[in-house]
């Protein structure tokens, strides 16, 4: 430890040394400390080198709002790294890692700093302005040497090891911030019997309670008050607490968004526990006890490592016992300023002198200047800053005199290691913004305070202007109780008191006075992004009027720490230089998070095999003792081709295809949507929804149907089989079947609620083997018992009861393949079973397992549409060759008045044909676009593309389905589809290629 | 005669605080208010189910899902004759009778962490006084939808469809494990 640990510190315990690296180098601290506190207590102010200049940069906060000293924490590997984290909010422990970024080869000495001698040809629009030629060297050379120059920080290497665990949770009253303001709130609605939840973001509680000078019993009424009130929350059964849990972002309803950092403070986190976990919080009432953030002051030379704000060197020596300096000066633009001068003082740090840096004189107060001089401190009024020095941390400040014309003077060069300013407070209104609570300017505070509410809230304390502990323990008291009372309880008396010597802590945003009409270089607005004074002029010069563009254009304000410091003077500096007032610049957007959260707690569960529900059908095992291999359909595993001993996948869907043609395959069908609509409307309700007429459909019988939205473009298709007069069992495609119920339901709830009609979804309820080929009848006839299976009994499309192997059954005599066909419905439970039967039962006839591939390639052949693979949203039943569907003489259906829309009627419009390619073994490209002549360079006239091409093994050649302009009327004709390799002739055919009468279905 | 095929149900391991439930016959029944009573009288059960809660008798349940819709949960043994008994009991109102007794799967979730393992992906409130025993609702766990039926303060109903119950299944394992359950 070096001298810059003094006595105090109410977090630390000097009893735990604890040992960690900063840049490959050992320290030691306490257990309590921060990384900030703990490398300040070494000596250590240089802790980052800034984003776009590469310049030396310290500590400026003590808090979350640090824009500078963002560090790397490892934890073990790169894959545990963390980047980007504000040294004052780790918590150090045995053994952590730590790491300054943007900086090669050392912190010390970094090359990119030459940026900072170049920084007059670094003005803000500087990539927009210089890399404009030539145009394509944007994404070929600058952008990725820009991206590599400026990177805050460096991704994780490798997948995250530890786990994210997330919940939500309900109270009376969310409590943010665990201040003086929060704590009473708290105190005050759990004492009324209110559900409470009470966060903070950081490990220790008391947020300012905890910086109040000791007296000389060694605590203070503060430090007292908090220990009581502290073992009082505890106590409270009715009351949530949540150090390091920060609030970070508002959502409509009270719904708040909380992270809370589980292990990051330990040295050695138990096995399992998740590092993070995010609350998802609905409260009925919300107290936001955020407190306020001090402004830094804007002159030359501003962000020295060693400059830092008053509040913080306040906060490090009082909880860290750690002093920032011997020999400090503090720049006072408002009466808060003098507290820390002389809290400092009291604990042994020489102070230079107190320059005041305001000048309006009702702004100063004379007691703070007593005081000060009472204590033998020099005090400068009417001062500004022309100037520091010093490389790696600040040597000295250069004070200058505003007279009363304005005029500056010089007033001599001060020596220091410690420069301290203080602009005044702002309250941290961004969760109140977050909900869409209204802001309102105080012009006697220079700050934006909160307004009217959208939501169950309200701010207490600092966060909405007030001054001092005591004001905060009231308001705070005052607004707990107003929740409780919000949730129907009645309020318990309950009060709170801290004699403490207050300052006021209202300042006058903007930049410091400065000789002459100069603008000075290096007068830092925006730490975190480099924003000088400077580079705010110029945009406004450059003609940006609205702050919303001036921050783009700057930066200004944006990053990890969202302006956190410098807003408030960004705003009043474009006031000041476009003479306008504050409000009338505005203000931009208080963005969430608060601070920055992890990828984790958003992923939570939802990582690797548990991404996403994988659904099985009930004979997934069955195939997987087959040798299938699957496929993702939607969140379904589907059987895509059973590849039998040293088969590829052409080899094996050759095979399957040939098996279903010649002889029997069978396929699980099980994912088909299925829904049963029924009721005494069920008839007219299916009139009324798909374009088929459904009144000549006799019970037992089945139709395709086909699905329109009210556009008038195919939305879905399948096979509808009426069960019974008022019973309907309608399929879906596998990946439309849960939209397709939405939009019945939304029909039948919104539309027409005259219809007694009701939906249940059935695609779960039943397991569905296809059983296809010119033996099929001959394969599952010795297994079913109860239905006749002839032709003349059950013809293509009938639909039939009965049982097989004495499981109940609903059989279809349907075909999506060409071929004579059967669908077995049977509940799910006995899939397995049925499947295995009709295996063993077709073992004969050599039957096939087929997949998904094969089953394309059948359909292909017999040029049935699949929706959304022929189709696009942009399809018509007669693009699609299905207008022999449409029920000619139904006066409505869904999207029938959008079909008679002259577009839709307009020749030109793409239609489904076939194509085949001159060189029979030649396989076009799905998705490959489709020219009238050959030899045709960019751009070239597109009339259609390829949706589907496969190996035909029937036909014993590629073909293809394509959508083509006019495609019916171009059949015979020659069309070119350009790839790579030149142009591929084909010739427009029908769509249906393999047994175009049908002849082969009615067996 | 061919050999019977045996049904065969989604088999889960019992943990400490969620064990499977038994096949069971259940049935969607949607319709008004007349053809709701009637079917109150042919389950035998003492009342109709107010909203978002459920009535059981006998080992029959009827739980409220929607204005008109209720899902009838009975044991395995009576997915025929329980059908039938509805369809005759109801035949003059209009409505609709669905047997789903094989698309979903059931699972207790009970013990003291119960209330937590839900929260965490599961967004009510189900404190005894928001969700009290009796409480029935559809809603999600995660990105499963579940029919959520509290039948003890310590004891949750889960209905699930079949080819999610694995996810939720593992999720819920995934999530004890990480609170120590």
């Amino acid at each position: 430890m070096s001298e810059c640990r003094g006595k105090g510190g109410v977090l630390i315990n000097r009893n735990l040394v604890v040992n960690f690296s900063f840049d490959g180098r050992s320290y030691s601290g306490f257990a309590g400390d921060t990384l900030a506190s703990a490398l300040l207590a070494n000596g250590v102010h240089l802790l980052g080198r800034s984003f776009k200049y590469h310049r030396p940069r310290g500590l400026l906060a003590a808090g979350s709002e640090e824009p500078n000293a963002l560090v790397t924490v490892v934890r073990g590997n790169e894959a545990r790294s963390v980047p980007n984290l504000r040294a004052t909010q780790v918590e150090i422990y045995a053994g952590l890692v730590a790491h300054s970024q943007n900086r090669w080869p050392s912190l010390g000495f970094d090359v990119g700093a030459v940026n900072d001698w170049l920084s007059p040809l670094f003005p803000a629009g500087f990539y927009y302005k210089t890399f404009m030629w030539p145009r394509f060297a944007w994404h070929r050379w600058y952008e990725p040497r820009i991206r590599a120059a400026a990177g805050l920080g460096r991704a994780p290497g490798g997948p995250d090891p530890d786990s994210y665990a997330q919940c939500y949770a309900h109270c009376d009253v969310l409590v943010v911030g665990a201040g003086a303001g929060g704590i009473a709130a708290a105190l005050a609605a759990a004492g009324s019997g209110a559900r409470v939840i009470l966060c903070d973001e950081n490990g220790a509680l008391g947020g300012s309670l905890l910086d109040e000078r000791a007296n000389s019993q060694g605590g203070s009424d503060a430090a007292i008050w908090l220990r009581t009130a502290l073992t009082q929350l505890a106590a409270l059964p009715n009351l949530t607490l949540l150090p390091r849990t920060t609030a970070f972002g508002y959502f409509p309803h009270n719904m708040l968004g909380l992270c809370e950092r589980i292990t990051d403070h330990l040295a050695t986190p138990a096995a399992g526990v998740p590092r993070e976990r995010l609350w998802q919080v609905r409260a009925r009432e919300v107290v936001l006890a955020t407190g306020a953030i001090e402004r830094p002051l804007v002159f030359p030379g501003n962000d020295r490592p060693g400059v830092m704000l008053a509040s913080a060197a306040r906060t490090y020596l009082h909880r860290y016992g750690v002093r920032v300096g011997s020999r400090v000066v503090v720049l006072a633009g408002c009466d808060a300023a003098y507290g820390v001068a002389l809290d400092l003082h009291a604990g042994g740090i020489g102070i230079e002198a107190i320059a005041d840096v305001r000048t309006g004189a009702h702004l100063v107060a004379p007691a703070a200047i007593a005081a000060a001089r009472a204590e033998k401190i020099r005090v400068v009024e009417r001062a500004t800053v022309l100037g520091t020095s010093g490389r790696l941390r600040v040597n000295s400040v250069s004070l200058g005199v505003v007279a009363a014309d304005g005029s500056v003077s010089n007033a001599g060069t001060l020596p220091c290691d410690a420069l301290l300013m203080s602009g005044g407070f702002t309250p941290s209104v961004h969760l109140h913004s977050q909900s869409r609570g209204q802001l309102q300017w105080q012009a006697d505070a220079g700050v934006f305070v909160p307004a009217a509410a959208a939501e169950n809230e309200r701010s207490v304390g600092a966060a909405r202007g007030l001054e001092g502990l005591q004001q905060a323990l009231e308001d705070g008291t005052q607004a707990g109780l107003t929740a409780a009372k919000a949730c129907g309880l009645t309020p318990h008396a309950y009060s709170a008191r801290i004699a403490v010597q207050e300052y006021s802590t209202r300042g006058a945003p903007g930049a410091l006075a400065q000789p002459g009409a100069r603008t000075p270089a290096k007068a830092f607005v925006d730490w975190q992004n480099d924003v000088t004074t400077r580079d705010l002029q110029l945009a406004m010069r450059e003609g940006f009027y609205s702050i919303e563009h001036i921050k783009r254009y700057t930066t200004t304000g944006m990053a990890t720490d969202q302006g956190k410091t410098s807003g408030l003077n960004a705003l009043a500096i474009i006031a000041g230089s476009s003479a306008r007032q504050v409000p009338e610049v505005g203000l931009t957007t208080f963005r969430m998070p608060y601070t920055p959260v992890s990828f984790g707690i958003l992923a939570g569960y939802d990582r690797g095999d548990q991404f996403d529900p994988v659904r099985r059908t009930p004979m997934h095992a069955c195939a997987e003792n087959l040798g299938a291999v699957f496929e993702d359909v939607g969140m379904w595993k589907r059987a895509w081709y059973f590849p039998q001993r040293g088969e590829d996948m052409h080899q094996a869907v050759a095979r399957e295809c040939r098996a279903v043609r010649t002889g029997c395959g069978m396929f699980d069908a099980s994912t088909l949507g299925k829904i049963e609509v029924v009721g005494p409307g069920a008839v007219e309700f299916m009139n009324r929804l798909y374009v088929n007429s459904w009144n000549g459909l006799a019970v037992g019988r089945s139709r395709y149907g086909v699905l329109l939205r009210d556009d008038g473009f195919v939305y879905d298709d399948g096979v509808v089989a009426r069960l019974a007069d008022e019973r309907f069992h309608v399929t879906t495609t596998t990946g439309g079947a849960a939209r397709v119920l939405g939009m019945m339901e939304d029909y039948r709830q919104t539309e027409w609620t005259d219809l007694k009609v009701w939906l249940t979804s059935t695609t779960e309820q039943w397991a569905v083997i296809a059983v296809q080929g010119p033996r099929a009848r001959e394969v599952i006839a010795p297994l079913i018992e109860g239905c006749d299976l002839s032709a003349a009994a059950l013809p293509h499309m009938a639909v039939a009861r009965g049982t097989i192997c004495g499981a109940p059954m609903l059989l279809f005599r349907v075909s999506f393949t060409g071929e004579l066909g059967f669908e077995i419905n049977v509940p799910a439970d006995y899939g397995a079973a049925i499947w295995e039967a009709v295996r063993a039962a077709g073992q004969k006839y050599d039957i096939v397992p087929y997949g998904t591939e094969a089953m394309h390639v059948l359909r292909a052949e017999k040029g049935y549409i699949i929706v959304g693979q022929e189709t696009d949203g942009t399809c018509t039943p007669d693009d699609v060759g299905l207008s022999w569907a449409i029920g000619k003489s139904k006066p409505d259906f869904v999207g029938k008045r959008s079909l008679s829309r002259p577009a839709m009627l307009a020749s030109g419009r793409k239609q489904l044909v076939g194509l085949l390619t001159a060189d029979p073994h030649v396989l076009l490209d799905e998705g490959a676009q489709v020219t009238a002549t050959a030899g045709q360079v960019a751009p070239m006239k597109l009339i259609g593309h390829v949706t589907s091409s496969y190996r035909s093994e029937a036909l014993g050649r590629s073909i293809a389905l394509a959508m083509v302009v006019d495609g019916r009327a171009r059949q015979g004709q020659t069309l070119y589809v350009p790839m790579p390799g030149g142009d591929l002739p084909v010739q427009v055919t029908a769509p249906v290629f393999y047994d175009p009468q049908g002849a082969r279905l009615n067996g | 005669m061919v050999e019977s095929a045996t049904a065969r149900s989604l088999e889960f391991a019992a943990t400490r605080w969620l064990r499977p439930l038994p096949p069971a016959a259940r049935c969607i029944f949607c319709g008004d208010e007349a053809a709701q009573a009637a079917l109150v009288a042919a389950l035998g059960l003492p009342g109709s189910a107010a909203n978002c809660r459920a009535v059981s008798a006998n080992g029959r349940s009827l739980l409220w899902l929607g204005p008109d819709e209720r899902l009838v949960l009975a044991p395995a043994d009576q997915r025929q004759s329980l059908s039938a008994a509805i369809e005759a009991a109801t035949a003059s109102h209009a409505h609709s009778l669905v047997d789903v007794s094989y698309r979903q799967v059931a699972l207790e979730l009970h013990g003291p962490t119960a209330v937590r393992l839900l929260n965490a992906q599961c967004p009510l409130e189900l404190t005894a006084t928001a969700f009290p025993v009796g409480m029935c609702t559809r809603t999600i766990y995660a990105k499963t939808e579940i029919v959520l039926w509290r039948t003890a303060l310590e004891s949750f109903h889960i209905e699930v469809w079949r080819s999610f119950a694995p996810y939720l299944v593992t999720l819920l394992g995934d999530v004890a494990k990480e609170s120590g359950a």
